[in-house]
């Protein structure tokens, strides 16, 4: 019992990640349309960033969890300005190959400048310890990643569906044409909601440091799970994608738990699900059909 | 209010409008009808700034819209009122009201919209795709009434509704009518189009084929339901 909660502690943290990155893929892709590919590159920039700013500018971890999602999120308006936006009037997949060029770009930079060796990151020392909860210790640096990332998931859920700019931003995610006829400038929408996805990938990677090997690949491997986890959630879905990055950040670790000979499995495992959930549910768990243009 | 000058439009190569020219004074309601495909939507898309592939000149209240985005010219003063009825999925009936910015001089409050549409009040938390056709329309009409806009553009707003929706939609466009309010009105329905209109123009292969006054509707009914193939 005890070993099933520690299994299933380890498995919300790992959905905590899926889930933050899931969610600022489909804030993204919501309003662009753009499947960014990059956003596992930009996972890793907020690790390495960590990781540069405390080497070299001797900056802390708090330091590092503002900086650099604002610091990203800057990034990703630049990005979306100068690049992103050139091709918005083409087929989705260009930017979808432009941003898998620059996965490519950003990993080979970072490696020719670090190498591929993992650069060892310790948590801050006030979270070093392990916090005693009743069943058993809970790693305390854990337990702040799994607290933020569920805070980070209910403001943005309530900054949706609470105020007046998320009203305009999902009025202009699912109807742009007629959001503009009422008076809305979408188009002034486009650029803050790319960064603030992008922050949001940066925040994954800046509470991923401590506990994740910090590499230029490290944001590679995990992306695909996480196409996966957005496909099952309902492409688009806010909601959707941080439910299924929870969902299955569980199943993974308790099919671990079962041990070795299981391990294969618990890395399909995603992609299986995937794999159902589209027989039974085109559009995902939670996505709509798309209304006829 | 509104000035239409030479208004030509394209869907790539295929030419649908071949300068359309027409005036609207304020408190007037001036319907456009003509068969399906004729072009009246895509004239209405123009006038919003909906349709990139357009010439001529489109003028509101002796400002020119012509090359502005359709957010500005919503914020000019047009009211868009689509033939689709424009609902969202994720905003509640409440949100889609107060979506649009005011831009007029005498917008309905909450309130007003709410005294005269109860249903809507009824329904206020519910997304308003989930309203009933005729519910939506009457959100699509309250929407723009509440923005205050000056010129409404309705896209056949009385399709599909039952005769007392019909005689509701009438009763709001007579009452926005004599706020000073303009109404450009695509129907397919004469009669109904005789209650609320002023003037009418027959399209037809993306011209203004005839210009009618309301009592030469009625005179000359039997030939315009031929023309119209209803
Ligand atoms: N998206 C489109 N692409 C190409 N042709 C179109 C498109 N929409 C409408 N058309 C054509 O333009 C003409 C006018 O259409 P429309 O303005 O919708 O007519 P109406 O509203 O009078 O029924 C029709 O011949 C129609 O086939
Ligand atoms: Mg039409």
């Amino acid at each position: 019992m005890v070993n099933f909660l520690q299994h299933t502690f380890n498995g919300l943290v790992g959905g905590a990640f899926l889930a933050l990155l899931a969610l600022g893929l489909a804030v993204i892709f919501g309003m662009l349309r753009v499947v960014n590919f990059a956003h596992g590159a930009i996972y890793m920039l907020g690790a390495f960033g960590a990781y540069v700013l405390l080497t070299e500018v001797g900056l802390s971890f708090w330091w590092a969890l503002l900086v650099m999602p604002i610091a990203l999120a800057l990034f990703g308006m630049a990005l979306e300005r100068l690049l992103v936006a050139r091709l918005a009037r083409l087929d989705p997949l260009y930017n979808f190959l432009l941003t898998f060029g620059l996965t490519l770009i950003l990993q080979d930079a970072v490696k020719s400048r670090y190498g591929v060796q993992s650069s060892p990151y310790d948590a801050p020392a006030i979270l070093s310890g392990t916090l005693d909860l009743g069943a058993f210790d809970f790693p305390a640096y854990r337990v702040f990643v799994l607290v933020m990332a569920v805070a980070v998931c209910v403001g943005v859920w309530w900054l949706l569906s609470r105020t007046r700019v998320g009203m305009v931003v999902r009025a202009a995610t699912e109807r742009p044409e007629l959001s503009t006829a009422l008076g809305i400038d979408v188009g002034r929408w486009v650029t803050p909601v790319f960064g603030f996805g992008i922050g949001l990938a940066g925040l994954a990677g800046v509470l991923a440091a401590p506990i994740r090997a910090v590499n230029p690949l490290m944001g590679a491997d995990l992306i695909i799970v996480v196409f996966a986890v957005v496909v099952i959630g309902g492409l688009g879905s806010i909601f959707g994608s941080v439910a299924a990055g929870f969902a299955i950040g569980l199943v993974q670790a308790w099919v671990q738990a079962l041990g070795e000979d299981w391990a294969l499995l618990s890395q399909v495992l995603v992609f299986l699900v995937m794999a159902g959930v589209l027989l039974w549910r085109p559009a995902g768990l939670f996505g709509r059909e798309e209304a006829p243009a | 209010m509104l000035r239409i000058d030479d208004l030509s439009a394209w869907y790539g190569e295929a030419q649908v409008l071949r300068g359309v020219s027409l005036e609207i004074a304020a408190g007037e309601v001036v319907t456009l009808c003509g068969r399906n495909g004729a072009g009246k939507t895509t004239l209405l898309r123009c006038v919003m700034g909906l349709h990139p592939g357009q010439r001529g000149t489109v003028e509101l209240a002796g400002r020119t819209l012509s090359g502005q985005p359709a957010h500005r010219r919503a914020r000019a003063g047009l009211g868009w009122v689509p033939d689709d009825r424009g609902c969202y999925a994720t905003l509640t009936v409440a949100e889609t009201l107060s979506l649009p910015p005011v831009v007029g001089p005498s917008p309905w409050s909450l309130e007003q919209v709410y005294d005269a549409f109860p249903h809507l009040h009824a329904r206020r938390n519910a997304p308003s795709t989930t309203l009933s056709g005729g519910e939506q329309q009457m959100l699509a009409l309250a929407r723009v009434l509440r923005m205050g806009a000056r010129l409404l553009l309705c896209d056949e707003p009385t399709e599909g509704l039952s005769p007392l929706l019909v005689a509701q939609v009438g009763d709001i466009l007579r009452q926005a009518k004599q706020h000073g309010v303009a109404v450009l009105l695509v129907e397919q329905n004469l009669h109904f189009a005789t209650t609320v209109a002023d003037r009418h123009h027959l399209l037809a292969e993306g011209r203004v084929v005839e210009s009618l006054e309301n009592s030469e509707v009625a005179a000359r009914e039997k030939d315009l339901l031929a023309y119209l193939g209803i």
